[in-house]
């Protein structure tokens, strides 16, 4: 599992860096005279991103195993720390049958969906929220002379291997509710699963880029960030009967989490939309996945860009 | 073509304007325009070692930033070995090395000799090359005992010539130093002086260095720019900086006792304590004549002549500027 979400991270993570380079190559005003300049093609790009973000996280992970115990001690620490949430919705289900009409094994399937979207773009990307400190401290400019995009850098920065915990209980939970839910099962709803599992991270770790990007301006932003990524991923493990409508258009058209699990989640589950949005908007994920980490890229590449004109 | 064989390093009226808003008020924010670095233009040949020296907020560390492509110029042209920083900014890091004597380049956490593997990988420096220059830094740098030891335990020294390793080990054409030796100590200072002596004369690397302390430009730089307020006050060599600076010579006299300041034509009495007396004149004037007179005319029982300190040159040339 470890590998698998690693190459599945890094894959994101440079998926969004690959762009950087080709862009930053025509930021300013080129001269023609000098068009003959070679640009980095977005494709090298993105290779050169993914080999550099492979290897930093190579690096940190093997300085985690140098000291196997700790490494053990904080993703069960990590594990044990999300779990929690899940621990707090068994306790309403002792008291209730069921929450906004979704029975305790569906509740689960939306937890463990939304839990383990997040926990592969925590994963993978976990560490951007240092990228404030970094403008604040100047430490970004060290990044600035390496010959690698910045964002795989950054991403990759203090690796933590130990965020495998929140992974393995969101897959936990997952599988107690395969277990035990009441799913009509067709191979569509099957594949669902997976595809469902990968947009999401992908949603999640443009919400993460597109955070990062916002501390470019506003260094102390990183708080804004996390409420859409962990406070994101706690909504979603509650159905959305229970929000109020606005709230799960806002999380619909706005910043488009519903599509980490709820709209995918309500199709698999064989239940209406509170929104009464049409069961194709079951099968759109990887498209808003794809155009929220596009957005993601021009949000950071336009960061990036402010940064190196006014250096703060 | 963009490198005309004169200059590995050229810029030619660069520019750079930061937009500063200042609060002014609960919500009201002012904003005003900050010229850090005011149409600079010069040329480092390859090979060259240069000092680029000002005082605090004069635009030194803008400079190195525009040069290395952190920073994007405002205005002007600018060149690295034929590539436009901001441009390239990744191509250019391949060919440059740099140092910040403020911050580290280096992983915290990790020991050093990780830090330098990955460095090995990101800057695809063949096996064999890497070899050899990690070998000869941890030499010359005396960093053998240190490879394992984390960034973040290292003493403000060590770490430096960690960093001074890591950016060459990628065998840069032109490395930037800005403040290498701060707060170093005598013998710290005394290695790293040694240690890029040697290297621009065995490899032909080009430096160019910021410093707070002269002596590393007297020891190191045959040519040194003074900038100020973004405006390159000076440009040659260290003995032409006197000149430029007006600066004066001290005669010092012991006369056999005390009496009212010496009057002489050419020089005038800074200084008396005692039988001594300091007398300035223009460095530029031959002492001779004036020893000779005031031999004659006072009891002279010693003598000696102190050469103006580049220091107080760039001090008096930083006073002469705003003064104006």
């Amino acid at each position: 599992m470890a590998e698998e979400a690693i190459t599945e991270a890094s894959v994101e993570a440079s998926g969004e860096a690959s762009v950087e380079a080709s862009v930053e190559a025509r930021a300013e005003g080129v001269p023609a005279a000098e068009a003959w300049i070679p640009r980095v093609s977005r494709r090298a790009a993105l290779r050169d991103g993914l080999r550099a973000y492979g290897l930093i996280v190579g690096m940190w992970m093997r300085s985690t195993m140098a000291y196997r115990a700790s490494f053990v001690m904080t993703a069960f620490g990590n594990f044990a720390a999300t779990a929690f949430d899940f621990v707090a919705i068994l306790l309403m289900f002792a008291h209730v049958d069921a929450l906004g009409g979704y029975s305790l094994p569906e509740v689960a399937f939306l937890y463990g969906t939304s839990a383990t979207a997040f926990g592969l773009s925590d994963l993978a990307l976990g560490s951007m929220d240092r990228l404030g400190r970094r403008v604040r401290d100047g430490t970004l400019d060290t990044l600035l002379l390496r010959p690698v995009p910045v964002l795989a850098q950054v991403a990759a920065d203090r690796f933590a291997l130990r965020r495998l915990g929140r992974i393995a209980q969101g897959l936990l939970v997952l599988g107690y509710a395969l277990l035990t839910v009441d799913i009509d099962w067709t191979v569509t709803r099957a594949l669902m699963l997976p595809m469902m599992v990968l947009s999401g991270a992908a949603i999640f770790s443009a919400v993460f880029v597109a955070g990062a990007a916002f501390q470019f301006w506003a260094q102390d932003a990183s708080e804004v960030q996390n409420s859409f990524t962990y406070g994101g991923t706690t909504l979603l493990q509650y159905p959305p009967t229970l929000f109020a409508k606005d709230l799960v258009r806002g999380v619909t058209f706005v910043v488009p989490l519903a599509f980490v699990n709820w709209i995918p989640a309500l199709y698999v589950l064989g239940r209406e939309d509170p929104l009464g949005l049409p069961d194709l908007a079951a099968f759109l994920p990887p498209l808003v996945a794809v155009v929220c980490c596009a957005l993601a890229g021009v949000a950071w590449r336009a960061g990036l860009r402010a940064y190196r004109s006014t250096g703060s | 073509m963009s490198t005309d064989g004169t200059g590995f390093i050229e810029l030619d009226g660069v520019e750079k304007v930061f937009d500063v808003r200042r609060k002014a008020g609960l919500l009201r924010r002012e904003k005003h325009q900050v010229r850090a670095v005011d149409g600079i233009s010069f040329r480092v040949p390859r090979g060259e070692m240069v000092g680029y020296i000002g005082p605090n907020g004069a635009g030194k560390s803008t400079t190195i930033k525009m040069l290395t492509g952190i920073l994007t110029p405002s205005g002007g042209r600018l060149r690295v070995a034929g590539i436009d920083p901001s441009r390239e900014r990744t191509r250019l890091a391949q060919r440059i090395g740099v140092v910040f004597g403020q911050r580290t380049t280096l992983w915290w956490d990790l020991p050093l000799i990780d830090s330098y593997r990955l460095m090995h990988r990101m800057y695809r420096v063949p096996d064999a090359r890497f070899r050899v220059n990690l070998e000869r830094c941890v030499e010359l740098l005396d960093l053998a005992e240190l490879l394992d030891v984390p960034v973040r335990q290292l003493s403000l020294g060590q770490r430096m010539r960690g960093d001074i390793a890591a950016a060459l080990l990628h065998d840069p054409e032109v490395l930037y130093l800005d403040e290498p030796t701060i707060g170093l100590d005598v013998i710290s200072k005394a290695k790293v002086r040694e240690f890029l002596r040697d290297l621009n004369a065995e490899r032909g690397t080009t430096v160019l260095l910021t410093t707070h302390d002269l002596t590393d430009i007297e020891q190191l730089c045959k040519r040194v720019m003074v900038i100020d307020h973004g405006r390159l006050l000076y440009d040659g060599g260290l003995a032409g900086l006197h000149e430029v600076g007006e600066s004066e010579r001290t005669l010092v006299v012991d006369l056999e006792r005390e009496l009212p300041p010496i009057e002489v034509p050419g020089a005038r009495a800074v200084r008396v304590e005692g039988p001594r007396q300091w007398l300035a004149f223009p460095a530029a004037e031959s002492a001779a004549p004036l020893v000779a007179r005031i031999a004659a005319e006072y009891p002279l029982v010693d003598l000696s002549v102190r050469e103006p300190d580049i220091e107080a040159v760039i001090a008096k040339m930083y006073a002469d500027r705003s003064a104006v």
